[in-house]
């Protein structure tokens, strides 16, 4: 029909939970808006700017190389020694009929984090330098479709259960990974789970800043 | 004082980036902050949620019955199912793992089937009870759902680790791929139905 604009109104909010409407109203850091209605979560005010918020997500992409190249367990039984990171734990699910689950399982603990990382860490590099990345409105789309997937923590009570699971037959310690995987679930809920509409608003503020 | 829902004053959110956008287009209007496509409600909400939670209730059947994995220990081979893994660490003591393990495997599909189901047939008869709890239930369902998926990593990490050939060796069997399935089925319910639903029985 008409190709005219839509209008918009970037001074409301609408509850995802209930669709109701709110104006937005100026947060202090920290603080979170909730919807009176369904008492869900609307908004909330990041302690982070996008500097501190990078530096948070080129360490995640660190303790995520660390966390992929050590073993996170090492057993030993009779003299016998292996040990397992977190690409051989996924590939052991990749035998016989059940070989279709490690791909979820991959995903969850591997692929997601690290998109997760790259995406934040290319979209935050450019709004640093008060720039909108290239590809912004897909890899924001790609973020909020990322979070539920990613599996860190689950992971590392994983880790944990098979730990104690193993130590009733078998001697088993802690690998270098098992402690970046704890520090990358850290990281991984400080930098992934805020609000990616939030990233929006950003970066808005900061397009009509450099336009004024 | 009732705050005004979206359709009362003829806007709505963007699914994708949450702009509020004036609603008086026809179909297929994109968002013109991240140009993605709008929409009221995610479409077809109700019954494409009831087909991926009655596929997982029904593959939740073996996922209990199937052994998720083999353990062969100096000749001797046993295959267990999951409340038999629960059930070793109960006897041998563990019983904070036997709870952890059971919450995962057994109390957070069976409250997710519960509660969206529950969701679902009271949303299909537009009832307007208990909203505001029927609205918490979504929430909580979408925060505990995927840690479910703990047994799935436990065989994994587990098999990866124990490969001494005839000495000991761990293998993971059906069970855990129908288990997994499980757990992503009802991820893709929870993200299918539409809490706003929900509210939109609420007499204006
Ligand atoms: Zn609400
Ligand atoms: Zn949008």
């Amino acid at each position: 029909m008409s190709d005219g604009e839509l209008r918009t109104f970037p001074h409301w909010v609408i509850c995802e939970h209930c669709d109701s409407v709110y104006r937005r109203i100026a947060l202090q850091a920290g603080q979170a808006a909730r919807c009176p209605r369904c008492l869900a979560p609307l908004y909330r005010a990041s302690r982070l700017d996008a500097q501190r918020w990078l530096a948070l997500t080129i360490a995640a992409g660190i303790v995520f190389l660390i966390a992929n190249l050590c073993p996170l367990v090492r057993i030993s039984l009779q003299g016998l020694h292996n040990e397992a990171t977190l690409w051989q734990s996924a590939a052991a699910l990749a035998q016989g009929p059940v070989a279709l689950i490690a791909l979820p399982a991959a995903l969850s603990i591997i692929v997601v984090p690290f998109l997760q990382i790259v995406l934040l860490g290319w979209v935050l590099a450019f709004a640093c330098r008060r720039r909108r990345a290239p590809g912004f409105a897909p890899a924001l789309r790609l973020l909020g479709l990322l979070r539920p997937w990613s599996m860190v923590e689950v992971c590392l009570l994983g880790i944990l259960v098979a730990i104690i699971k193993l130590s009733g037959f078998l001697e088993v310690a802690p690998g270098p990974g098992i402690w970046a995987m704890a520090v990358l679930m850290v990281l991984i809920t400080l930098i992934a789970n805020r609000d990616v509409h939030w990233l929006w608003e950003m970066v808005d503020d900061v397009a009509a800043g450099a336009a004024a | 004082m009732i705050s005004p829902r979206a359709a009362q004053l003829k806007v709505m959110a963007c699914p994708a980036c949450g702009l509020v956008v004036e609603d008086g287009q026809p179909e297929a209007a994109r968002c013109p902050r991240c140009s993605a496509r709008l929409t009221r409600r995610r479409p077809n909400s109700v019954a494409r949620a009831w087909a991926l939670l009655i596929a997982g209730m029904i593959f939740y059947i073996p996922a209990n019955l199937l052994p998720v994995m083999h353990t062969s220990l100096l000749g001797r081979a046993s295959d267990s199912t999951i409340l038999q893994g629960v059930v070793e660490f109960w006897l041998a003591g563990s019983y904070g793992i036997a709870l952890v393990i059971f919450v995962a495997s057994v109390a957070v599909p069976c409250s997710k089937f519960l509660i969206l189901g529950l969701l679902l047939v009271t949303t299909q008869r537009r009832s307007t009870w208990a909203m505001r709890e029927r609205a918490r239930l979504y929430r909580l369902v979408e925060v505990v759902g995927y840690w479910s998926m703990l047994d799935v990593l436990v065989v994994a990490i587990v098999a990866a680790l124990v490969k001494f050939q005839s000495l000991s060796d761990i293998e993971p069997r059906t069970g855990i791929l129908f288990f997994g399935l499980v757990v992503i089925l009802t991820m893709l319910a929870a993200m299918q139905f539409d809490p706003r639903l929900i509210w939109d029985s609420e007499p204006t």
